[in-house]
């Protein structure tokens, strides 16, 4: 190359047939690109505008919560897992509650129960609204994001009124909820069921028939479903292959074998199937909390917690004139309690996926080892590989429609 | 297909695999047993390809540090068959000199990258693995921190000594 360098003069610049033309380009996209929306780098190989390889480095927001969380009490872990998938943390608080409740056998009463799962359903909703939303600004369409935000949004006061915390809410106890819900927070949940359906709908309009938003997505990132189950995926981008796996249906926690509704599935696992796949499992959780809502009017008021002593911290005025209270208060908080010398596997249908607490105790207060399977970790291995021979543009909707979450990826 | 449970996944490990499959228990109705070094890639791929178990979902594969036992490493499988519905929980302890297991990459794709985090804070050396390099930390680590023999803080640090809280 050099020499047919040499041989080209400063005032006549042709390109020769040894031109760098046909050669390769590294392209570093990320740690910090717009488009990515998080800490991603993927350092690829392009040649023009199609990529030809690529390698993705990850970890830049690691944090070792893994090893955070073996010097911590247990209900001091929730506000971690708060940070691992944060558009929908109150799924990940409460995967942590009911693997600790598994471990110590606590048995909620269903008024609890009912309650969590509008509140896992509502942050379903707000986890795959993002999603869906910032696929739309990716692929060129902006409006469609800024509708669904405001429900968003809406949803962010419902957690409001019932943890006081929007965004990392480190919602509920180990045993229960820290307090009811109260009247305002019913009635917002009722308010979001009647208000939601029409923007849902307003914004499948834009997107599903859309040429431009068709053409952008249908038969881009096409995955069959032996490759990602090959990958280990899990969640919508799994279903979108055409596997109905769904934890809350193989293995229902908080009596989600009560509710009736389906498990949406798609067939080429391609971007636009996978935005259909989060859209209609927008509709079952609103199905799903509606019928929450009607089984909690049958329980009897007022429960929100299991009556667990020794693992609930009771409420701060019994602490100060009670005698019992104050006992449980201590005990809880300087780790007193004895748990079971086991180990536990538990799992919830999170965001992206399989979301798994993998716990080991030692009977101490804090695990002795706690592993957290991260879908979005797992979903996001199959990125760089199935990138090559991608165009740029479809890599990047791609990354969208993966959902990966950079805090649930590094943890 | 009768539904599959806990003790009919045993007997087909037992049959085939004989003594090799030690240490069975069942905490929360997980099937949890120990195998070998040896062994361990013969058993993942039995439950894989075996037309009764269909054990094709590979959850998560993590270690755990015991750093008073014998073998001071264990490997932990997790394994799902989405068939049958049923897990499957299976350990293999390592010795804590050179911890060493072949690498399941061989049955899944997308055990590369849990095998790398493996590696990453246990130290643990996945035998075969295509691109065992550090993922979370950064790459001119010298340690492994999920061992227990480092600390979570500045070990000099008094302020959250246990004995200030009577523990």
């Amino acid at each position: 190359m050099s020499d047919s360098i040499s041989k080209i003069t400063p005032n006549k610049l042709v390109y020769t047939d040894n031109d760098p033309q046909d050669e390769l380009f590294t392209l570093n996209l990320g740690p910090t690109h717009p488009a990515t929306h998080g800490v991603f780098q993927n350092v690829l190989q392009v040649d023009g505008e199609r990529i030809v390889s690529g390698v993705s480095t990850i970890g830049y927001i690691h944090r070792a919560f893994e090893k955070i969380a073996e010097h911590r009490p247990y209900y001091q872990i929730t506000p971690l897992t708060d940070r691992l998938n944060y558009c929908s943390s109150p799924i990940n608080n409460m995967g942590w509650h009911m693997t600790v409740e598994k471990l110590l056998d606590i048995e909620l009463p269903k008024r609890v129960q009912y309650m969590r799962v509008i509140v896992m359903e509502l942050s379903r909703i707000a986890d795959h609204i993002i999603c869906n939303g910032i696929l739309g600004v990716d692929t060129g369409a902006f409006s469609g994001f800024l509708y669904v935000m405001q429900e968003r949004e809406f949803i962010y006061e419902i957690f409001e009124e019932i943890c006081g915390a929007r965004l990392t809410t480190n919602i509920g106890r180990i045993g229960g909820f820290e307090r009811d819900f109260n009247e305002t927070a019913f009635a917002k949940i009722r308010e979001f069921l009647k208000r939601f359906p029409p923007v849902l709908k307003e914004f499948e309009e834009l997107f599903n028939r859309n040429r431009i938003f068709i053409e952008r997505t249908a038969d881009v990132a096409a995955v069959d479903a032996e490759t990602a189950l090959n990958y280990s995926w899990s969640g919508p981008i799994l279903r979108a292959t055409g596997v109905d796996y769904d934890v809350r249906v193989n293995e229902p926690y908080s009596s989600y074998e009560e509710f009736e509704f389906d498990i949406p599935v798609g067939t080429k696992g391609d971007v636009y199937d996978r935005f259909l796949v989060r859209n209609n499992e927008m509709w079952e959780s609103l199905k799903i909390i509606e019928q929450a809502l009607d089984k909690i009017e049958k329980e009897p008021k007022g429960i929100f917690h299991a009556d667990v002593p020794a693992f609930y911290l009771p409420p701060k005025e019994q602490v100060y004139n009670n005698m019992e209270a104050l006992i449980y208060h201590f005990k809880i908080v300087m780790g007193e309690i004895d748990t079971p010398k086991t180990e536990v596997y538990h799992c919830v249908e999170g965001g992206n996926g399989e979301l798994g607490f993998y716990l080991i105790s030692d009977g101490g207060r804090s695990p002795y080892r706690l592993h957290f399977r991260r879908p979005s970790f797992i979903n996001y291995q199959m990125y760089a590989p199935m990138s090559s021979g991608m165009l740029l543009s479809d890599a990047i909707i791609n990354m969208s429609s993966l959902n990966v979450i950079a805090g649930e990826l590094d943890a | 297909m009768a539904k599959l449970d806990n003790q009919t996944v045993l007997q087909h490990l037992q049959t085939r695999f004989t003594d090799h499959i030690q240490q069975v228990s069942e905490p929360y109705g997980l099937l949890t047993i120990e195998t070998d070094t040896t062994h361990i890639l013969e058993v993942l791929e039995f439950l894989k390809t075996d037309n009764n178990l269909l054990f094709g979902y590979l959850t998560d594969i993590t270690a755990v540090h015991y750093p008073e036992l014998e073998k001071e490493f264990a490997v932990v499988y997790h394994v799902h068959s989405l068939v049958n519905n049923i897990r499957i929980r299976i350990k293999v302890f390592l010795d804590g000199n050179y911890p060493a297991i072949p690498t399941a990459t061989v049955l899944w794709n997308g055990a590369n990258w849990m095998e790398r985090e493996t590696y990453d804070f246990y130290g643990i050396q996945f035998v075969g693995h295509p691109d065992l390099r550090r993922i979370l930390n950064v790459d001119d680590m010298e340690v492994f921190p999920m061992r227990k023999e480092y600390p979570l803080e500045d070990p000099n640090k008094v302020d959250k000594k246990d004995y200030f809280f009577g523990r």
